[in-house]
């Protein structure tokens, strides 16, 4: 008989393969000639755009309640001037990109993986196959280079909005003016900290985007098929983001950007 | 004298693992020709029709449309043959974030040059919603239409490229007698505007009896009857009369 952990293995493998495969697939697409330039822009703006206000509300309240919370602590301390810059680094180096990219691994992971499972069942990406357009190119390139690109852009103004958020948890129980604050929190930021967090999150929209677009392109057992798609698309996409955030800091720790 | 064949096929076999669902399977469409393809549910006439237009690769056989062997054909090849195939599939497969004009300008897309899309595209979108009577509809969304309307839309879409061959799949599944019979004129009308040959895959009878100039039998994955509609309904055979009763 078999043990459960041989199937769990199995469907590891098949998974893992898989998404090489059409990773592989993704690169050999892009560089071929005829790309929808006018789809990509439509999915710039559904990623980019249409995620805005979410991410930025989280980001707001990520930013202050981070520093309402940091701040009984430095205060036990006396480091409470420390508040601004303390904050801003765990934020830009880490928070920020890693919760964005979490938000849209549940948005537009799942979205996209219920969008083309639902195409699949109900045989629109046949039909597209039939009316000459190559679906893979239509569909899967121009949704994982709009999530390539339009993550960092997303990440950079969370960390924006969350820092703002920041400067009003500064200024609750304290009293730190705009240009101080700013003048700190930029004091504390160097280039190890915003580049490599920036370089992560091209590779956190890949995530998302390949396997968001991997389950449902090969989504199948109908309207269920398509519920299972959007769901293991986020499980996936969520788990993949802490992978290449772990491997992205003993990258810059190897490298002595920390 | 007949017609030059459009489609042949030839000792067609398609397995899905211990599943045998084309055994040996050989047919031909002959020009303005409207052939039905009648089976159970299940019985392989769909994978039949994708396997014609290569949406299901066969294990073996050789199908060739319009004097090309698809197996050989290389995809910008595949891409303009299907520009003269059209597919009018079972769930009719309308692009749901696209309006009316949207899914009837998607294929021209491809097929079309640019000079042709800037002058013929709205056109060929309203000549095409006209066959189908529906062309008040063109700046709906196919969430807003009914199922029959939804199904002239996609029987719109297939036409607007002119294509010399039409598939059917199922084309009056799911709809009342009334519509279905509508679709069935529709599909006969079509046939005689465009002289296009078709295959119509149904297990509807009255469907059958409309469009179809000769039906084939499909059953366990072999070809178990060619004939004319009102022979096969005259026929003795157990298995033949069971379609009719």
């Amino acid at each position: 008989m078999k043990s459960p952990f041989t199937n769990i293995h199995s469907t590891f493998l098949k998974e893992t393969g898989g998404i090489a495969l059409f990773t592989a697939r993704f690169f050999k697409e892009l560089f071929k000639p005829r790309q929808e330039f006018e789809e990509f822009l439509r999915q710039c703006f559904w990623v980019g755009y249409k995620s805005l206000p979410l991410v930025a509300i989280t980001a707001f309240i990520m930013g202050l309640v981070l520093t309402i919370q940091s701040r009984p602590t430095l205060v036990e301390f006396g480091a409470q001037s420390l508040l601004p810059a303390m904050v801003s680094v765990s934020l830009v180096r880490e928070i920020s990109p890693v919760i964005t990219a979490l938000i849209c691994a549940g948005k537009i992971g799942s979205g996209m993986g219920a969008e083309l499972g639902s195409m699949r069942v109900t045989e629109q990406i046949d039909a597209m196959d039939v009316s000459g357009t190559n679906p893979f190119r239509y569909l899967v390139v121009t949704r994982v280079l709009a999530t390539t690109l339009m993550l960092p852009i997303l990440s950079n103004i969370s960390n924006a909005v969350s820092l703002y958020g920041g400067f009003l948890g500064v200024n609750i129980r304290g009293q730190v003016s705009w240009s101080l604050f700013w003048t700190q929190v930029f004091n504390a930021l160097s280039f190890g900290d915003v580049v490599p967090a920036i370089i992560k999150t091209f590779f956190f929209g890949f995530a998302i985007g390949v396997v968001g677009c991997y389950k449902g392109f090969n989504s199948t057992k109908g309207t269920e098929g398509v519920g299972q798609s959007a769901n293991s698309a986020v499980v996936v996409a969520s788990l993949l983001v802490f992978i290449i955030d772990l491997v992205a800091v003993q990258i810059t720790d190897l490298l002595g950007l920390t | 004298m007949e017609n030059a064949p459009v489609i042949v096929v030839k000792n067609l076999h398609k397995s899905f693992g211990e599943n045998h669902v084309l055994r040996n399977f050989s047919v031909s469409l002959h020009s303005g020709e409207n052939l039905a393809i009648l089976g159970k549910s299940g019985s392989g006439k769909s994978v039949l029709i994708k396997c014609i237009i290569r949406l299901i690769e066969s294990d073996q056989g050789d199908i060739t449309v319009l004097n090309q062997n698809i197996d050989t054909l290389s995809n910008d090849e595949l891409d303009n043959l299907r520009a003269k195939v059209g597919f009018l599939f079972q769930s009719n497969a309308l692009y749901d974030s696209m309006t009316v004009r949207e899914n009837l300008e998607f294929p021209l897309r491809r097929h079309w040059s640019d000079e042709q899309r800037r002058k013929g595209t709205e056109t060929a979108i309203l000549e095409a919603l006209n066959d189908v009577g529906l062309a008040h509809t063109i700046d709906m969304m196919p969430s807003e239409l009914s199922g029959g309307m939804r199904k002239r839309i996609a029987l719109a879409r297939t036409l607007i490229l002119r294509p010399a061959i039409i598939l059917y799949d199922e084309p009056t599944t799911g709809l009342d007698p009334i519509t279905a019979r509508e679709i069935s004129h529709l599909i006969v009308n079509v046939q005689q505007k465009y002289n296009a040959s078709s295959i119509i895959i149904s297990h509807d009878m009255h469907c059958i009896g409309i469009t179809s100039n000769r039906v084939v039998m499909l059953i366990d994955g072999m070809c178990y009857a060619d004939n004319t509609y009102e022979a096969l309904r005259q026929s003795e055979d157990d298995r033949i009369k069971e379609f009719f009763d």
